[in-house]
């Protein structure tokens, strides 16, 4: 019986800080998603599912239902905008975790400090340098004149491109840094018995470099596509603020809306999706490893 | 190594220093005559206040700043605990107190009660000022570059229906009661409005200004102004002080249909632990002098009489401080549920 | 080495990388150019000064916030970095442990939740237990947040890690605390480093689950950035970015060096 316990001494730190303060958290939740909003906030003691139906239906005047699609095409939207992120994050950042992977290992450790060091600053600080180099009468526009490439500046801030931009900013260091880190020991010798077969840089790449480097692009993968499901920042200061996401929605029903459950209901949604991924993808994976294991 | 286990033994001792250094920071040392910490929102506590204050009571003073009322509400009612003044606009002041999340201080009995201007004792958000005092007061509208737009500004028609000078140049704030009072008083309709077509009307007003708008943000206004993002931004009279000053073409407007206006207001939370050093505080800022510190540094009237003497020129000068004889001025309103909910659907479906 | 490095590089993923650090530091380096500026306006250039530095140094409550988020990002970089790495270890190489999945779901869990969610349910949950240890609150929130950051980068090295180097070691009758000690550790090191670094930077930039948790005279830096900027940004807040970046690169240099000199 001891032993047994011993086994799960090393998980049981992490497990019990996250169980007591996140899980009866979660508990919280889901509990004020199921209750009624208090008009000033905060909640009534009373059951109802009204927060879950109000996700998909609205009740009129005349206390009919009817089929309501807003908050649908916010979760989708936000949904959309977070993979394009996870996709853009990933082609821009394999490159160059590859890169840092393959340099000697103390300029490989300098160039991974590098990448952190503009995240001291703070992610408003951030997204505000941006909105100078992009807006009308920016670094990028001015230069563009100066050069006299263009006459009137070309509209680059509160465009998507400009959203995409400032998410890539904030959230490739999750994808880097997991991707650097299952290549960083990458055997040479795989490299070398694949070219020695005769196969080309970019057969290799896909063949050997890029499943070898599949558990860093799936953590890096989950490190961004969760955040950037509720990010709001940039696209509030890059986009304009013209359209909601889902992390202002949900934020929306703490503050002005005061409408507790259904925030907390959104979050109970987001949740089941994100786990429900996670699972599948844990089943496949673990499907993959079963085959895979073939030394 | 042996290298490697002499650094780790060091990690763990600077582990074990910085610990016990955080546990004395945590338990930080009480001055003398007691601690007093204010809630307040940002940049909106003059630092000369503090000091005055800190040096004729001895009391020691921690500020932290909070950005929105609800940001307050949401931490207040779920227990946030060891401040000893807040500062809800009055629209809020009645939530408050209903939900028991102030205490008494009983205002009219203190002598220097006398000291608040007429409109200011007893107001509608609190009857006999049993909960608060006034902290400073001001309106909401727009400042508008006359540089670009040299028309009439006072009026709603120039935000809304924009002139082709201003399409485009259009800056709102993010946040649903603000946009929609202001669309409300623009379309003659009462505010925290319960009545579902007139709430349409609004959403129309608000969906044809859209195109033009090019941004909805309630923060970094001043510099959208001054760069020339925007001609025209939805602002706060005493922040229209400042854009002014950086560049001086800037006019705030006091729209003939009727002026927005707030005032945010000193109360102390439930179970405050220097509930006498808070009262001191409020008596202080019942002062003229003091108060008159706290209106030079953000550029807001305040409701004690007398304080006027103590204005720097540049504020008794101030354009933004004295709207035209017969504006309406609209005091915001505490809204009701139905309202709310109102609210919340016109402002979803406007983002959507 | 050097030679077969050829055989590893990719062409165009030298020239993808550098143009990664320009578009990774463009930001920064206008933002510490408006550092220096002689007006008010974080944003329009208008001449050299240094009274945003002189300001900043003078701003108690900027130093305080600063110095708030400095403690509450180291301790719970460290926290979350150990309690990762033994969960990750524990999971990874210990075979009786089952229901690994389940275990691993929950090191997900903080992750999962909107912020603002989890900051309003964990303050009231830290109120119902009474729990009042300043910026204790804080640690303990941004620890448990920070795990699955510092979890994620180690797991993947330990995936990915030759596991033929244990096994030597404990054919070779070392204990098996020495061959956590001289083998997995050393080994694991670059993804407890990677670890480190993200649960650091989501610790020191948080923003929402600190201004819900915070109590009286625990204000950071990035409640006092957050809600400077209703008023615009002035260079005051370039000039402390900056100071905490130059304390970064110094970070980035010594460990550089030291590196170096193995």
């Amino acid at each position: 019986m001891i032993n047994k316990i011993k086994q799960y001494v090393g998980i049981m730190p992490a497990i019990f800080v996250i169980g007591f303060f996140m899980f009866i958290p979660i508990l919280i939740i889901v509990t004020y998603s199921l209750l009624e909003a208090n008009p000033y906030g905060g909640v009534n003691w009373n059951l109802t599912t009204e927060a879950y139906t109000k996700i998909l239906y609205e009740r009129d005047l005349f206390d009919e239902i009817s089929f309501n699609s807003a908050y649908l095409v916010i979760i989708f939207r936000s949904i959309w905008i977070a993979l394009i992120t996870v996709i853009l994050c990933l082609v821009a950042g394999f490159p160059v975790a590859y890169y840092i992977a393959i340099q000697p290992p103390s300029r490989r450790n300098f160039l991974i400090l590098l990448i952190t060091v503009p995240f001291w600053t703070n992610l408003l600080i951030r997204t505000y340098s941006w909105i100078l180099v992009l807006r009308d009468t920016g670094l990028v526009n001015n230069s563009l004149q100066v050069f006299g490439i263009t006459d009137t500046p070309v509209k680059l801030l509160y465009t998507e491109g400009a959203i995409a931009l400032g998410l890539i900013y904030t959230y490739i260091p999750f994808m880097i840094l997991p991707i650097y880190a299952s290549l960083e020991r990458l055997d040479v010798k795989l490299i070398e018995a694949s070219r020695d077969l005769y196969a080309t840089r970019w057969i290799t790449l896909r063949k050997i470099i890029l499943p070898l480097s599949m558990p860093g692009i799936v953590a890096g993968s989950i490190l961004v596509f969760i955040p950037a499901l509720g990010a709001f920042i940039a696209p509030e200061l890059l986009g304009g603020g013209q359209k909601l996401m889902l992390g202002s929605l949900v934020q929306l029903q703490f503050s002005s809306a005061r409408n507790w459950p259904f925030g907390s209901a959104l979050a109970v949604i987001i949740l089941i999706v994100v786990m429900l991924a996670l699972m599948l993808y844990a089943r496949n994976a673990h499907k993959n490893n079963s085959e895979g294991t073939i030394h | 190594m042996g290298k490697a286990s002499k650094m780790d033994l060091q990690k763990r001792n600077t582990l074990i220093a910085g610990i016990t250094a955080t546990i004395i920071a945590c338990t930080s040392p009480a001055s003398a005559d007691g601690d007093l910490f204010i809630y307040n929102w940002t940049d909106y506590t003059a630092p000369d206040l503090i000091t005055k204050f800190e040096s004729e009571t001895g009391i020691s003073v921690t500020l932290d700043t909070y950005d929105t009322n609800e940001t307050l509400l949401a931490k207040l009612k779920s227990g946030a605990k060891g401040y000893d003044i807040v500062v809800p606009s009055h629209n809020f002041v009645e939530i408050f107190v209903t939900e028991g999340l102030l205490q008494k201080i009983n205002a009219a009995d203190m002598p220097s009660y006398k000291n608040l201007t007429a409109n200011f004792k007893s107001p509608p958000w609190d009857k006999d000022n049993q909960y608060t005092i006034p902290w400073q007061w001001g309106t909401t509208s727009f400042t508008v570059d006359t540089e670009v737009y040299d028309g009439d500004i006072n009026t709603y028609e120039i935000l809304f229906q924009p002139p082709s000078e201003l399409q485009g140049k259009i800056g709102m704030f993010k946040s649903a009661d603000e946009v929609i009072s202001m669309a409300q008083i623009s379309l003659g309709l009462s505010l925290c409005n319960e009545n579902p077509e007139e709430m349409r009307q609004v959403l129309d007003l608000l969906q044809t200004q859209k195109p033009f708008v090019k941004v909805y943000n309630s923060d970094g206004i001043l510099e959208r102004l001054t760069s020339g993002d925007t001609a025209i931004h939805q602002n706060w009279n005493g922040y229209s002080i400042r854009a002014r000053e950086a560049k001086a073409s800037m006019r705030y407007a006091f729209p003939k249909e009727g002026v927005i206006t707030w005032a945010d207001n000193l109360a102390i939370p439930k179970g405050a632990k220097n509930l006498d050093n808070a009262l001191k505080f409020i008596k202080f800022m019942m002062q003229p002098e003091n108060i008159a510190i706290q209106s030079n540094f953000a550029g807001y009237s305040n409701g004690i009489t007398g304080s006027q003497e103590f204005f720097t020129d540049k504020l008794k000068a101030a354009q933004e401080l004295s709207p035209p004889e017969g504006t309406p001025m609209v005091f915001t309103k505490t809204c009701s549920e139905k309202a709310i909910k109102l609210q919340s659907k016109v402002w979803t479906t406007l983002l959507q | 080495m050097a030679q077969k490095t050829d055989i590893r590089t990719l062409p165009g993923f030298r020239l993808a990388t550098i143009g990664f650090f320009i578009y990774l530091y463009i930001p920064l380096l206008i933002l510490v150019v408006f550092s220096f500026n002689a007006t008010h306006s974080a944003t329009v250039w208008d001449g050299f000064s240094l009274n945003w530095y002189a300001k900043a140094f003078d701003n108690s409550d900027i130093r305080r916030a600063a110095w708030n988020s400095l403690v509450v990002a180291t301790f719970a970089t460290i926290f979350a970095t150990s309690f990762a790495t033994m969960a990750a270890l524990a999971l990874a190489r210990n075979h009786q442990i089952k229901h690994k999945p389940v275990f691993n779901g929950v090191l997900m869990l903080p992750l999962m939740v909107p912020e603002i969610v989890t900051a309003v349910a964990t303050l009231t949950f830290f109120s119902v237990i009474g729990l009042s240890l300043g910026l204790g609150n804080i640690i303990i929130a941004h620890t448990v947040f920070c795990i699955p950051f510092a979890y994620l980068p180690i797991r993947a090295r330990l995936h990915g890690m030759d596991k033929n180097m244990e096994i030597a070691a404990q054919d070779l009758y070392a204990s098996k605390w020495a061959t956590l000690r001289y083998v997995t550790l050393p080994l694991l090191t670059p993804g407890i480093i990677s670890g480190a670094m993200l649960a650091f930077i989501i610790s020191i930039d948080d923003f929402i689950i600190t201004l819900m948790v915070a109590e009286a005279g625990s204000t950071t830096l990035p409640i006092y950035i957050y809600s400077l900027v209703r008023i615009g940004i002035t260079p005051e807040v370039n000039a402390v970015s900056t100071i905490l970046l130059c304390i970064s690169i110094i970070f980035v240099t010594i460990s550089y060096l030291v590196e170096k000199k193995r």
